[in-house]
């Protein structure tokens, strides 16, 4: 899986899989192999520790990509969206109550799902409809789930059945370190890894994509080729909040079990960074919350066993401090490029 | 006066909005909506206890909002009030109980100074990233709250943990009286230096060559440069400003109102510095009455929550819809110029209005 995220990380750069291999494409095939490798070594080293972490890393992975991929359709359109937090907390709140209620799971992400295409809806209405500041109107989904889910939050709630479980893919499961990590996984998890190769091939080839980009860049050229800029903004931000809701559910119903209180703990805010880090492409983003999700796992790991004499809460900032080291580095050294017309808001004229 | 009522309007019907649909879900329950809002007004302000927890109360907001509002003024979005707010909290109640023997005039302000000083670096990281590789100052500030939190942890559970008797909770030891903040009867001191704090920003801003040149990055970052500002400075200090405003205001929680740092009391504080200083639109001054409200609806949630059986969370919802409507100010003017269509003062009223400039 890592392997095969590298060169797509550099592909998604331009077209530099035309011209053969540049040096970043390079950098990124060697940077895959060396993982690989220490990964197998791990392996042979502890094979149950490391299937734990690997495990824990596929886990933080899912929920970071699918808010990842949820801010680059926004961002892509020319929409930043600093929300995704208060949609994943808000969405996890709803699948869980509706779960709860009913007693099914499934109606439980629908409810998610819709409350993130709810919340997705807003932040539309927002910054596309009201030419409210993308920044702060963001914010205003953040404090508004985090105000209104306190205040529903009933502690006696449980889910009242088990979350979602494994199913094991056949054989697939067996096979040796990325066996149970990737192949043994719950439901939801393996949508959002469809959902990741869809969305890639959507975005970079399909017509939509085009034009999701060309909005995102250059609105005023996309309008006078007969695009509705503010339309496709509505429709682009709306769906995007359905990622972020399965998100949420998935927190909630598969990864959790249950719903606490800002459940979401920043990692709406870390997609953002997976976003940046994977280049604005849901392979690239993959690839990143596999790493960010790599650092989470470890964390775990390290509180659980006594190898290395770390205070947790320095563990714990670890997924932060690594944050903002790529967001600066990506400032630093980066060809990294936002969309032209990101954060501005569009009028016809 | 008008120019004041227009630019009052918007804020003022926001709070009105925010109140009645807050009434609506209170009514929606099944409570009393008199008794409720009722027992929030006296228990914010229906005797000398009530307000002195609003003013103690609205002292940490008021800094908070400071601390966005002044970050505004140069075009930079600071929503690290909460983390720079936890850092100058800890490193005064450090300051505060780890040194003895000092006369309160230099033990008082020494702690004051550290806590600022320790917010002031909290903010300036990410200015200085901002100024120097371009990283989003909302990513980054947003890091550093959970940074923090867990650095302030860890002090108040390890370095700096209370040893005394059998505590176990992660919370300094209190402070020495020397560095304890008075309370004049049903005034705290530390609103005193807060109204004092936003008159400060107010001058610095409107009054003086550097706020000038902050107001200018502001407006447009590259006709700033263009005139001869240093921007990358303007962005760094200016955060650094802001840190230290968010870091006073936690130095005067701890030293102030809880006497220690314990971890996880103050989280959230520094999130409703946004609220107040959109609901302020900005303006120094104008945080005081902003910070006042919410400090009193803060204060009279318990009273509330006692009398008429409402969860105190319902606050929170009021200030997220308050703030959605500060936020997108043309829902707040569509609503009032649906009541008197025709009046054309009043649409003039809501319709001069643009929030932050």
């Amino acid at each position: 899986m890592t392997a095969g995220a590298g060169p797509d990380l550099a592909a998604a750069s331009g077209d530099a899989g035309m011209r053969g291999w540049s040096p970043q494409r390079v950098w990124s095939v060697a940077g895959a192999v060396v993982l690989v490798a220490l990964v197998w070594g791990f392996y042979a080293w502890d094979g149950a520790q490391t299937t734990a972490v690997l495990g824990g890393t596929v886990r933080a992975a899912t929920l970071l990509v699918l808010g990842a991929m949820c801010g680059m359709i926004g961002e892509r359109s020319g929409i930043v969206n600093i929300g995704i937090e208060g949609q994943f907390l808000m969405s996890a709140f709803t699948a869980f109550t509706v779960a709860s209620m009913s007693g099914s799971l499934f109606l439980g992400v629908v409810a998610g799902v819709s409350t993130g295409l709810a919340m997705g809806w807003m932040l539309a209405a927002m910054s596309v409809g009201l030419r409210t500041d993308q920044i702060i109107a963001g914010t205003v989904l953040n404090i508004a789930a985090l105000g209104l889910t306190s205040f529903f939050y009933d502690r006696g709630r449980s889910l009242g059945q088990p979350k979602y479980q494994s199913i094991e893919l056949g054989p697939l499961a067996d096979l040796p370190v990325v066996g149970t990590a990737l192949f043994n996984r719950p439901p939801l998890t393996y949508l959002a890894l469809v959902l990741v190769v869809v969305l890639h091939v959507l975005l970079l080839r399909s017509v939509w994509g085009m034009r999701t980009t060309a909005i995102g860049e250059h609105p005023g050229a996309a309008a006078t080729v007969g695009i509705d800029v503010i339309r496709l903004r509505y429709w682009n931000v709306t769906l995007a909040g359905g990622l972020a809701g399965l998100g949420g559910a998935y927190l909630a119903l598969e990864s959790v079990g249950t719903f606490t209180r800002a459940m979401s703990g920043g990692r709406g805010f870390l997609a953002l960074a997976v976003m940046i880090f994977g280049r604005r492409t849901p392979l690239g983003a993959y690839a990143a919350a596999l790493f960010f999700g790599f650092t989470t796992a470890l964390q775990g790991q390290f509180q659980l066993n006594d190898t290395f004499d770390i205070p947790a809460q320095f563990v714990g900032m670890l997924p932060f401090v690594v944050t903002i080291i790529v967001v600066a580095a990506a400032g630093l050294f980066g060809r990294m490029r936002d969309p032209a017309a990101l954060g501005q808001p569009y009028e016809v004229r | 006066m008008r120019a004041l009522m227009r630019a009052a309007a918007v804020p003022l019907a926001s709070v009105v909005l925010g109140l009645v649909l807050g009434a609506v879900l209170i009514a929606v329950q099944g409570h009393s909506v008199t008794s409720a809002y009722g027992a929030l007004v006296l228990g914010g302000a229906g005797d000398a206890d009530a307000l002195l927890r609003t003013l103690q109360k609205a002292t940490p907001l008021v800094f908070g909002g400071l601390a966005v509002a002044f970050a505004f003024k140069a075009g930079l979005f600071n929503i690290g009030g909460q983390g720079q707010l936890l850092v100058g909290a800890a490193f005064a109640a450090g300051v505060g109980f780890g040194l003895e023997g000092l006369p309160l005039v230099v033990h008082l302000p020494l702690a004051l100074l550290v806590g600022g000083a320790a917010g002031a670096a909290w903010g300036a990281i990410a200015g200085v990233l901002k100024a120097t590789s371009g990283a989003h100052e909302v990513i980054v500030t947003i890091m550093l709250n959970f940074v923090a939190g867990n650095l302030t942890d860890w002090l108040a559970a390890n370095p700096w943990q209370d040893r005394s008797g059998s505590n176990i909770i992660a919370r300094t030891p209190l402070v020495e009286p020397s560095a304890e903040i008075p309370t004049w009867g049903w005034l705290p001191a530390g609103f005193v230096l807060a109204v004092l704090a936003a008159f400060a920003c107010w001058f610095v801003l409107e009054r003086t060559t550097y706020g000038f040149e902050v107001r200018s990055v502001g407006a447009n970052r590259h006709a700033a440069r263009y005139a001869g500002i240093s921007v990358g400075w303007i962005m760094a200090s200016t955060m650094a400003v802001a840190g230290l405003l968010a870091g006073l205001g936690g130095a005067i929680e701890s030293l102030g109102v809880d006497g220690r740092f314990e971890a996880g009391v103050n989280v959230g504080l520094g999130f409703e510095g946004i609220t107040i200083a959109l609901l302020a639109r900005t303006n120094p001054i104008a945080v005081i009455p902003a910070g006042l409200l919410v400090g009193l609806m803060e204060a009279g949630a318990a009273k509330m929550q006692f009398e008429s059986g409402v969860a105190p969370e319902i606050i929170d919802v009021i200030q997220a819809l308050i703030l959605l409507f500060v936020a997108a100010p043309l829902i707040v003017r569509w609503l009032l110029r649906l009541r008197d269509r025709p009046d054309a003062p009043d649409r003039r009223l809501t319709l001069g209005a643009g929030w932050g400039r």
